[in-house]
């Protein structure tokens, strides 16, 4: 290199360097976009391919494992199904003042909802649903699913009485049914029934003259055209009971119908009938449904069904914390069915016990694994790891034989004379019986954590201390313990987020004093089926281990875990 | 000889099934039930014999069945209905049928006459409680006690109400961690008349005077979850006596040789069976009906009390029951519905725990946390 | 040679005292032979040695985190065996600093001062005193990982001195640092051991280091002391063949002594020449032995010789310039790695390889030691 290109290069140099001092707006890049921006475009492949990479598993977790959460968060609070069954009732009851019974306008909207229902055999859920609240709803729904009819059937027997007729289904299509729909339909009955059916379409005009009698028919038609194993056309069959019901009710004026508008097929019968009606025999609404099951002239079913009409409610939570929606609002459940709270605390109660003894019990053990050479604690970390490999329930039972009072601890102790035969001591099916298998259980993963943190604390710390005049407690208390405390953070963290949702080793060892919360909600789960209470208290669970997250974030430090 | 007629018989029966032929069934179909002495009773008595005469058929068992409603919910909420027929306690059933998560069934026409020509209705009698429910056995849940008790001096519990007195009969007792059957005894023996219980459950003074009966013994009872628990604590030593389902009893006094006896007073007859779930495939349909045909019919239900002590559900099949298969011992004295052991029975209304159950279930726990 | 280093006559009484000190771990070898050795107060000794060669357990057993398996260490003739670690008062510095990470560099200092029980507010002033010693007065308030390696280390050093201890020991201190750093804080540890008094053992690999720190140099191997002396007498005058090829650069040639005199010895080599040097350890004629000469003691210029001395053919091999030195390799006896580095000086020759030559050396420059 000669002296004068050597000289142009840092004359070059310098003036770069001072065009870059001159410069104040952003920092382009050599090709004049600002610097920010290529640098982003640069870091986008990067930030995709990143992203590919974890695709899967991000898919994986969303569909397993978010999903499912808010699912649950969901179902806690969701409560649709009572106005989704009951959907005319629901607006009946809308501004019902809850000190008498209901009118009649109510109770027809009850009968159409509730063979509607009945129909589709949704109504026993519902029953169960609001059985929750108020015990005996569930059989007042169930024996109103079979005699749902008789609220209907007296009217069914005077029309066709007063004429023949109003038996047939084609008067009731002629009256109802869109022209275009009838021929759509019968072309559908003559070929091979392989397509779907045409749903039902109600003629133009009718809802104004008859309204709750083409509403009443409306819900029957769609419903014979849905359910069964063969659904049925409504060519072919005579409406159900309830239908009459509503056409009684048009007639004689308590809806606002207006027959005289009417010119359609069959509007002399319908005048017929219109004139007739007023000479029917009736039964008040009120006491056909006390024939169909007394709970429906009592208030308690009324108010519930009022109180949780709306598509979400509280009451799941409000159950998982002893409490109750009722009319008057918000109360505490009587006493003797206080549960949850109880079960709440103690669940974090015995939780928080078990993390304690698993530091206790699984810190001197971390400690000498850390600080055996590597052959002898890999020796001994396999020790610590063996019950992993061995069932959970094999484990659990086994504690059983050693804990009993007829077991191996025991007559140990009733052999050497400590305890008397008459006086074993009961350490399982209670809480003792939790703590000691629960800590058991969990204690690799206190072991593990602190193992791997202590193995990154090199000696010479505690050497330093000592060399500078602290005892060995000193040492170990000021300068070796609160770099293990990351350690211990991450355990607690795994030990108590993992034994506040146990619940095989409580339900086998825990007897009546030592179940969780988890206990209730497995039982709500897979027994009584009461998904929203089970959600709901699954997700005050949720919610407890994120405060004490938080808690703990707030207090240590969540940057202080490490699990190695 | 014998089986050979037997399964000459079977292969009769499902060749006069007025069903869909062969060739329109389904050959691999799902069965739940609940593992154990019982699922293996029923493989047995059924399905060995019924794969015998029908050798494509592949039976694929899911021990199920004691979390059937909830595993059936979730299956109808994901519109993806697995199983094909499902052995349920009766209960379990009615529920599952007012859900209509399980078809109702013509009783008469699918299920095969008895053997002296009973329609099937009238050979299972009451026992059909529900449209969807198709009986298959009855069982009990009813107590046992050690018999080498040294402090009970030589007593012998004689009925129910030794569970609650603990002076005569001391020693910790197991029982069901549920509120169904304990109040029922605890009521009984707190001298309220059988028929009037569950009338007396319905009052508020009647659940306390329940729960009162059992203060008496909480301290002493061990709570159980699963039958076979009771049994093991009580084999063990842990409990002198308590509740348990008869079968569990009967093959710990009988096959393991237990030092326990039966205690049949105020037993609880409950009855399991199948449903076939709604609204499945024509072809599994039709092998799930065919299969119940053969296996619901009265040899068969005699057939499967050789091998567990539950009575079959069918009154015609109660001459046919015979000895144990292996122990040869006399099944009949060891059923629930022998009338030695059914002098006073309680009947189990499910309707009515249908309805009381989560409230009573709720005050239950909580009276057992406190 | 029997392991007895004593103090050298002129200087002061002995602090620290080695004395048949013995260590095994496993009980079946020594890590630690026969060991005696006596430091002085006020003294910086370094041990120095291979790694494996017991420095650093010497340095443990004096601080009190092994035990002697044999033998007695005695501080300011006091027996220590049995006193604990902490009550030893001595400061000690860490190969990784051991600063402790969840403390601020006031606090790491202020501990040995707390577990003293010493009272806040003279703590305050000697915390403060001891890091404007070490230039960090205004470090109090960081945290360890917050500084770079050679600030953690004037940490380290301020951490060990805070309490006034009379002896210090450093373990590789500055292992871990970049050369310049290294250079710097050797200076500055030095000049700081001088000036507060303090006897100071050090355990470095680094013979450089050794050198230029020490007042005397242990070097050690095998778990025994091969020779402890001034760092110029130790690279001087090596008393045997590790020494001198453990320290500094060293040209070996084998052969067997041919010619015994007081103060000389006559060497055949292995090919039959024959070379002058000082006999160290060698004893008779026909013992083997291996000649030891330094590379910038070999002479290229036959004048500057004595007209009798010994001269050897050699071939040049290599000719490296580096600035201040030339460095050039040469066959020599069949040796093919005899280095020779002349000084950068207008009259000396550049060599180029296949050069033939002949050099030579003054007697006592050259070495026979053992073989």
């Amino acid at each position: 290199m000669s002296d004068a290109t050597a000289g142009n290069l840092s004359q070059a140099a310098a003036e770069a360097r001072r065009e870059d001092a001159a410069q104040t707006g952003p920092m382009l890049a050599a090709d004049g976009r600002p610097l920010k921006r290529s640098l982003n475009r640069a870091l986008r492949a990067q930030k995709l391919r990143a992203l590919a990479l974890i695709a899967p598993l991000l898919i994986f977790l969303l569909v397993t494992f978010v999903a499912p959460i808010l699912d649950m968060l969901f179902r806690s609070v969701e409560n649709q199904i009572v106005s989704e069954t009951l959907p005319r009732t629901v607006i009946a009851l809308d501004g019902w003042d809850a000190t008498d019974l209901p009118d009649d306008a109510t109770y027809a909207a009850l009968a159409h909802d509730f063979k509607e229902a009945a129909e589709r055999r949704i109504h026993t859920r519902l029953g169960s649903r609001l059985n929750y609240e108020a015990t005996g709803l569930s059989s007042i729904f169930r024996r109103s699913g079979r005699g749902i009819d008789g609220v209907g059937e007296p009217y069914a027997d005077q029309f066709a009485a007063l004429d023949p007729a109003w038996e047939e289904p084609a008067t009731w299509i002629a009256l109802m049914a869109d022209p275009d729909w009838i021929s759509e339909q019968a072309d559908w009955l003559e070929a091979a029934q392989d397509t779907p059916e045409p749903a039902f379409r109600l003629v133009p005009g009718i809802a104004d003259v008859l309204p709750e009698t083409t509403d009443a028919y409306r819900s029957f038609a769609r419903t014979i055209q849905t359910t069964g194993r063969t659904p049925e056309s409504p060519l072919t069959k005579e409406p159900w009971a309830t239908v009459y019901l509503a056409l009684y009710r048009d007639l004689s004026g308590a809806t606002g119908a207006d027959i005289g508008a009417y010119s359609g097929p069959g509007a002399t019968r319908l005048q017929t009938a219109a004139d007739a009606v007023a000479g029917f025999e009736t039964i008040p609404l009120r006491d056909a449904f006390a024939e169909v099951a007394d709970g429906w002239v009592q208030m308690p079913v009324w108010t519930t069904i009022q109180t949780f009409s709306d598509p979400y409610t509280a009451g799941y939570f409000l159950a998982a914390v002893d409490l109750q929606l009722t009319p008057q609002g918000i109360e505490q459940v009587e006493d003797n069915q206080r549960i949850y709270l109880t079960l709440f605390k103690r669940t974090m109660v015995l939780s928080l016990t078990i993390m304690g003894l698993c530091v206790i019990l699984g810190y001197p053990i971390a400690y000498l694994l850390s600080n055996l050479p590597m052959r002898t604690s890999n020796m001994l970390l396999i020790l610590v790891l063996l019950p992993f490999w061995t069932s959970l329930l094999v484990r659990t039972s086994a504690w059983k034989v050693l804990l009993q009072q007829q077991g191996v601890i025991n007559d140990l102790l009733v052999w050497i004379g400590l305890v008397g035969d008459d006086a074993r001591l009961t350490m399982i099916n209670n809480q003792t019986g939790t703590v000691v298998a629960m800590t058991h259980i969990l204690l690799p993963f206190m072991i593990l954590p602190l193992y791997s943190v202590m193995k990154t604390i090199p000696p010479s710390y505690v050497r330093a201390a000592k060399s500078l005049g602290a005892t060995n407690w000193t040492a170990f208390w000021r300068v070796y313990f609160p770099q293990s405390v990351p350690g211990i953070g991450a355990g607690c963290i795994l030990v108590f987020i993992l034994s506040i949702g146990y619940y095989i080793t409580p339900e086998i060892v825990g007897g009546r004093t030592g179940i969780f919360i988890s206990n209730r909600i497995a039982f709500h789960i897979s027994d009584s089926l009461n998904w929203g209470l089970a959600a709901a208290l699954g997700s005050i669970l949720l919610a407890l281990v994120l405060v004490l997250y938080w808690l703990y974030d707030k207090i240590v430090g969540i940057d202080n875990v490490k699990l190695g | 000889m014998k089986l050979k007629t037997m399964l000459m018989m079977g292969a009769a029966a499902s060749l006069a099934a007025p069903m869909a032929t062969a060739q329109d069934m389904a050959n691999t179909v799902t069965f739940v039930s609940w593992g154990g002495a019982y699922q293996a009773s029923q493989i047995n008595a059924y399905t060995i014999p019924y794969r015998d005469a029908n050798p494509d058929v592949t039976i694929v068992w899911d021990e199920s069945s004691p979390e059937a409603v909830a595993r059936m919910r979730a299956m109808f909420e994901a519109d993806n209905v697995t199983w094909d027929l499902v052995d349920v306690v009766a209960a379990d059933a009615i529920r599952l049928c007012d859900e209509g998560l399980a078809m109702e069934i013509d009783h008469d026409a699918i299920l095969a006459a008895g053997d002296d020509g009973t329609p099937a209705t009238e050979d299972f009698g009451d026992l059909i409680v529900s449209d969807c429910f198709i009986p298959q056995i009855v069982y009990s849940t009813t107590n046992g006690y050690r018999t080498d008790v040294a402090a009970w001096e030589g007593r012998v519990p004689e009925d129910v109400c030794a569970l609650f007195d603990t002076e005569a009969f001391p020693g910790t007792r197991t029982l069901e961690r549920r509120p169904i059957n304990n109040l029922e005894w605890a009521l009984l023996c707190d001298g309220v008349a059988m028929e009037d219980i569950y009338d007396t459950l319905e009052t508020e003074d009647g659940i306390n005077r329940a729960f009162a009966m059992l203060d008496t013994i909480k301290d002493d009872t061990l709570w159980w979850t699963s039958a076979a628990e009771a049994i093991q604590f009580m084999a063990d030593g842990e409990a002198v006596m308590g509740s348990s389902y008869n079968g569990r009893l009967f093959s710990a006094i009988v096959e393991q040789d237990q030092p326990i006896e039966m205690l049949w007073d105020a037993q609880v007859f409950d009855l399991d069976g199948w449903i076939i779930p709604e609204g499945l495939p024509e072809d599994r349909l039709s092998r799930v009906e065919d299969f119940l045909f053969f296996a619901t019919d009265t040899q068969r239900l005699a057939d499967q009390a050789a091998y567990i002590s539950y009575g079959p559900a069918r009154i015609s099949s109660a001459p046919l029951v015979g000895t144990h298969a292996e122990l040869g011992v006399e099944m009949a004295p060891h059923m629930p519905t022998n009338p030695a052991n059914s002098e006073r029975v309680i009947v189990f209304n499910y309707l009515w725990w249908a309805d009381y159950r989560d409230d009573l279930d709720a005050r239950f726990q909580a009276w057992l946390s406190r | 040679m029997n392991g007895e280093w004593g103090l050298p006559s002129d200087t002061q009484d002995t602090f620290v005292s080695f004395d048949r000190v013995q260590k095994s771990y496993d009980g079946e070898t020594l890590v630690v032979k026969d060991l005696n050795l006596d430091i002085g107060k006020g003294e910086f000794l370094t041990m120095l040695g291979p790694s494996g060669s017991g420095k650093t357990t010497c340095l443990m057993m004096l601080a009190g985190f092994e035990t002697a398996t044999h033998g007695e260490i005695l501080l300011d003739s006091r027996p220590i065996n049995n006193i604990p670690p902490h009550k030893r008062g001595i400061g000690m510095v860490f190969q990784n600093y051991a600063l402790f990470p969840h403390m601020t560099v006031a606090e790491n200092l202020s501990f040995p001062l707390e577990v003293r029980k010493i009272g806040k507010s003279e703590r305050e002033a000697k915390v403060m005193r001891a890091l404007d010693m070490v230039q960090m007065g205004d470090f109090g308030g960081r945290r360890p990982a917050q500084l770079s390696g050679g600030q953690q280390q004037r940490i380290a050093l301020a951490r060990a001195l805070v309490f006034e201890p009379e002896l210090v020991l450093m373990d590789e201190p500055l292992g871990a640092l970049d050369k310049q750093l290294r250079e710097t804080l050797q200076f500055e540890i030095t000049k700081l051991a001088h000036r507060l008094g303090i006897t100071v053992v050090y355990v470095t690999h680094d013979q450089t280091e050794a050198l230029t720190m020490s007042d005397r140099v242990a070097v050690f191997d095998d778990g025994r002391i091969q020779q402890l002396d001034a760092p110029d007498v130790l690279y001087e005058q090596p008393q045997n063949s590790f020494v001198a090829q453990f320290i500094g650069e060293n040209n070996t040639l084998t052969g067997r002594v041919a010619e015994m005199h007081a103060d000389m010895c006559v060497v055949r080599l292995d090919d039959g020449e024959l070379i002058d040097a000082v006999p160290v350890n060698v004893s008779a004629v026909g013992d083997r032995t291996q000649v030891s000469i330094r590379p910038e003691r070999v002479e290229m210029n036959k004048d500057r010789l004595a007209p009798d001395a010994h001269t050897l053919k050699a071939e040049v091999l290599e000719f490296i310039y580096m600035g201040d030195i030339y460095r050039t390799r040469l066959r020599v006896a069949g040796h093919e790695n005899f280095v020779v580095k002349t000084r950068n000086a207008p009259d000396q020759p550049r060599l180029k390889p296949g050069e033939r030559i002949e050099i030579g050396w003054h007697p006592q420059d050259c070495r026979a030691l053992d073989a």
